[in-house]
């Protein structure tokens, strides 16, 4: 061996239990859905197991379980006592975070390295944040004595399957209302794994209720006559046919939606870390991330010195095998995923744009798409304007700070946006004319519990996490 | 003069261009370099790129000691642990050099005869450096006449650090000058710069006065090497090689003590820098204690199973 090369590294399986099928969590108890379907490992299409299918009347069954929960137990329990619970779910998530970011990284096709570092930490995070909340809900700003809605419908996409799961359901239940959860129809099994959580936390049945499903589940839950409050991420198209599903009804609705963010590196950035920031922005969760920074503006005096310093960067990107501990980029989340990725790639290649890819052997089972940059990108392009949510960088140039500011904010979207600068009052500056909902400085793709995260325009309405996460669950 | 590279030689030029040069290099984020060094640490290394690093990192051990009390004894001791570092088996690999005191080169001269082993000195009134140039160029053509084919020399933190880059910058020049055909290894003592901006500036300046190496630290100052600061001037050989075509080394030194760490610090040259620098023509390890745990792990791949500390030689 004259280099250095990493022997496979492999996390064991051997935690994670698969059951061969798996029920519905309908007040507390797992049981038979209408119909099913098979759940699958996008790193080798292996079958992971059977995911029951919840029909109309599953989901009625759900939504009445969480209601009969609302009104007998979860409503009237004072926060202190939720708190409790809650505190418990949090410290499982920690205890059994390996047997969680395995799962995570089967079902998802993720690497172990962000399922273990990011995303279990996180979830454990956001319901011992939530918790701390529950019986401190006067002092959230939101009057005196506010009361929760009563029993929300949630529907959560396939990027992070667990952590949105935990972004939806701790401020839920911390404000006292109770849930129907829907995950997403190719990454259930984290959500399940989580309801044997509820059951091993003893929370009260049917304050948590998980029904699988795709798009029609979904849309039951969403259009369900009880559920007093919606609340989706997913994509942009989704969310206009959930908004317009809830108008002109008493439900509150809260949408976390597309981006396309710009992450606007200044000639006076420092270099090497705003390369690992442009890393992190594109080809962290394999782009599968609505924040993502899917646009990198670079001022044109350093442009080919950073993209010089990018491309040798990719070209150190191990992508491959999720369970290994040493792979930095995973497999596309499902087929359909994939093809969408590759039709944009195509368009942006057709329109004119460059494209590059580091030299890296992809897998041959399972849904692979190679880190990949386009450079010469204009305004005009598809590949600036729609989101790929996938490991696609679209790469432009500015001239001044005004054309920086002007071509970030000149999209329908507006979630999330980086700066990269070593001068911070330019930073403060630029930050106070970007019109996204988080803008990170000198870092990006960075989550806390503490922070509200939500966008402008298309990329949606309300906040979640932090202080104003409580709001979407509060009626003052 | 050799040393100074053409397309550069403009910036030593004078005091103010040398700043100008210097303070337009990018800045170091220091939150964003400590993650991404931290995130090089997760990488899991085992089997047999494990068994590779390990015979490695041998081979790129500056075997050193740097002590008051140090004899011609304990001198000759380290050089037969250099040559075999494990007299169990003839294929360990021997460290690519021993590092003394000036006073200790004619009997490690002696020692290290026909074994291969580079015989490195510290000199330059090492490890403060404060003392006159004239001092300092004596100290280091004492130890290259007496056999040290590298000099591992301090710079002057407080000229540094004073904003007197070309002082600095000559100094390295007249000692590189003193060196002749030995290697010079600049210490930059990282832990007295303190800021990462410093560090990325001081590898420049040692790289633009004709060092062969730019090492961390003396290991009498804490913090010595870290994998951050470590990380900036990986990034700075590589740029330099980029920039000049000259190729320099970099030495990490002191409180590298377990196997673990000395991976992570692999791991780090062969992302950073490039598997170019996977040598011990140009990456070194500056440590005393961190050869022992490198043989026991080496030991453990081999066997299976850990042998006690007694069964390593303590020297």
């Amino acid at each position: 061996m004259s280099r250095f090369e990493y022997a496979p590294a492999p996390e064991s399986r051997s935690i994670v239990k698969l059951q061969p099928s798996y029920g519905l969590f309908i007040n507390g108890e797992f049981v038979d859905g209408a119909g099913s379907f098979k759940t699958i490992s996008p790193a080798s299409e292996e079958v992971l197991a059977e995911v029951a299918e919840a029909s109309t009347a599953d989901v009625d069954r759900a939504v009445k379980a969480a209601r009969r929960a609302y009104t007998d137990v979860w409503g009237p329990m004072p926060g202190r006592e939720r708190a409790k619970y809650l505190f418990r779910i949090a410290r499982i998530i920690a205890e059994r975070s390996r047997e969680l970011a395995v799962l995570e990284t089967l079902n998802n096709g993720k690497p172990i390295k962000e399922s273990r570092d990011v995303d279990v930490p996180l979830a454990a995070a956001h319901f011992f944040y939530y918790a701390g909340w529950a019986d401190k809900l006067p002092y959230a700003g939101y009057g005196s004595d506010p009361r929760p809605l009563g029993v929300a419908g949630q529907v959560i996409p396939w990027n992070f399957p667990l952590l949105m799961l935990a972004w939806k359901i701790a401020p839920a239940l911390a404000a006292g209302n109770t849930v129907v959860l829907k995950p997403a129809e190719t990454t259930p099994l984290t959500a399940l794994l989580f309801a044997e959580i509820c059951q091993q936390a003893e929370l009260p049945p049917g304050v948590v209720n998980i029904v699988t499903g795709a798009g029609e589940t979904g849309a039951a839950v969403v259009n369900h006559p009880d559920v007093d409050k919606v609340a989706f991420t997913g994509s942009t198209e989704v969310g206009r046919i959930i908004a317009r599903a809830v108008a002109g009804t008493k439900k509150k609705v809260t949408l976390e939606l597309g981006g396309k963010a710009a992450n606007i590196v200044f000639d006076d950035a420092a270099i090497d870390q705003a390369v690992e920031g442009i890393v992190t922005g594109i080809f962290f969760n394999q782009g599968h991330v609505c924040c993502a920074g899917s646009r990198l503006l670079v001022q044109e005096s350093v442009a080919d010195q950073l993209l010089e310093s990018l491309k040798r960067r990719m070209a150190t990107l191990r992508v491959g095998d999720p369970l290994d501990k040493n792979t930095d980029v995973g497999a596309i989340n499902s087929a359909e995923q994939l093809a969408r990725i590759k039709a944009l790639a195509e368009i942006g290649s057709a329109e004119g744009a460059e494209r590059w890819s580091p030299a890296c052997e992809l897998p041959e089972r399972g849904f692979w798409f190679a880190p990949t940059i386009f450079t010469g990108v204009s305004q005009a392009h598809r590949i600036a304007r729609e989101e790929i949510f996938g490991p696609v960088l679209s790469v432009l140039t500015f001239r001044t700070p005004g054309e920086a500011v002007e071509k970030a904010n000149n999209t329908p979207y507006g979630l999330s946006a980086g700066v990269w600068s070593e001068k911070g009052s330019r930073i403060l500056a630029i930050a106070d004319q970007l019109r996204a909902g988080v803008v990170w400085a000198n870092t990006f793709n960075k989550f806390d519990p503490t922070s509200p995260f939500g966008g402008y325009k298309e990329s949606g309405y309300g906040r979640e996490g932090g202080r104003h996460g409580l709001e979407a669950y509060l009626a003052g | 003069m050799t040393a100074t590279i053409s397309p550069l030689s403009e910036v030593t030029r004078s005091d103010a261009a040398l700043r100008t040069f210097l303070h337009g290099l990018p800045g170091v984020d220091r939150v964003g370099a400590d993650a991404r060094a931290a995130g090089l640490g997760t990488r899991s290394i085992k089997t047999t790129a494990k068994a590779w690093a390990i015979d490695l990192a041998i081979r790129m051990v500056d075997l050193t000691t740097l002590e008051g009390s140090d004899t011609p004894g304990k001198v000759r001791a380290l050089c037969a642990k250099a040559r075999q570092p494990d007299p169990g088996d003839p294929n360990c690999p021997s460290v690519a050099a021993i590092c003394v005191y000036p006073s200790m080169v004619p009997t490690a001269h002696e020692a290290l005869r026909g074994s291969g082993i580079h015989l490195a000195s510290v000199a330059t009134a090492f490890p403060s450096g404060q003392a006159p140039l004239k001092v300092k160029l004596d100290d280091t053509r004492a130890a290259v006449a007496a056999g040290a084919d590298e000099i591992d020399m301090v710079i002057s933190r407080g000229a540094f650090l004073s904003g007197r880059y070309l002082e600095v910058f000559e100094e390295i020049v007249a000692i590189k000058e003193a060196c002749g055909k030995a290697h010079l290894k600049v210490i930059l003592e990282t832990g007295e710069l303190v800021t990462y901006d410093n560090v990325r500036r001081a590898s420049w300046l040692a790289m633009l006065a004709g060092g062969d190496f730019i090492k961390t630290s003396t290991g009498k100052v804490a913090p010595a090497a870290t994998l951050p600061v470590t990380l900036i001037m990986l990034e700075a050989v590589r740029d330099f090689l980029d920039t000049t075509g000259r190729k320099v080394g970099v030495k990490p030194a002191g409180g590298i003590r377990t196997t673990k760490d000395a991976i992570k610090y692999l791991v780090m040259v062969n992302e950073i820098a490039g598997d170019g620098w996977l040598d011990p023509d140009w990456f070194r390890f500056g440590a005393s204690t961190l050869l022992n745990d490198l043989l026991m792990q080496r030991t453990k791949l081999a066997t299976g199973h850990y042998s006690g500390p007694d069964y390593f030689t303590l020297d």
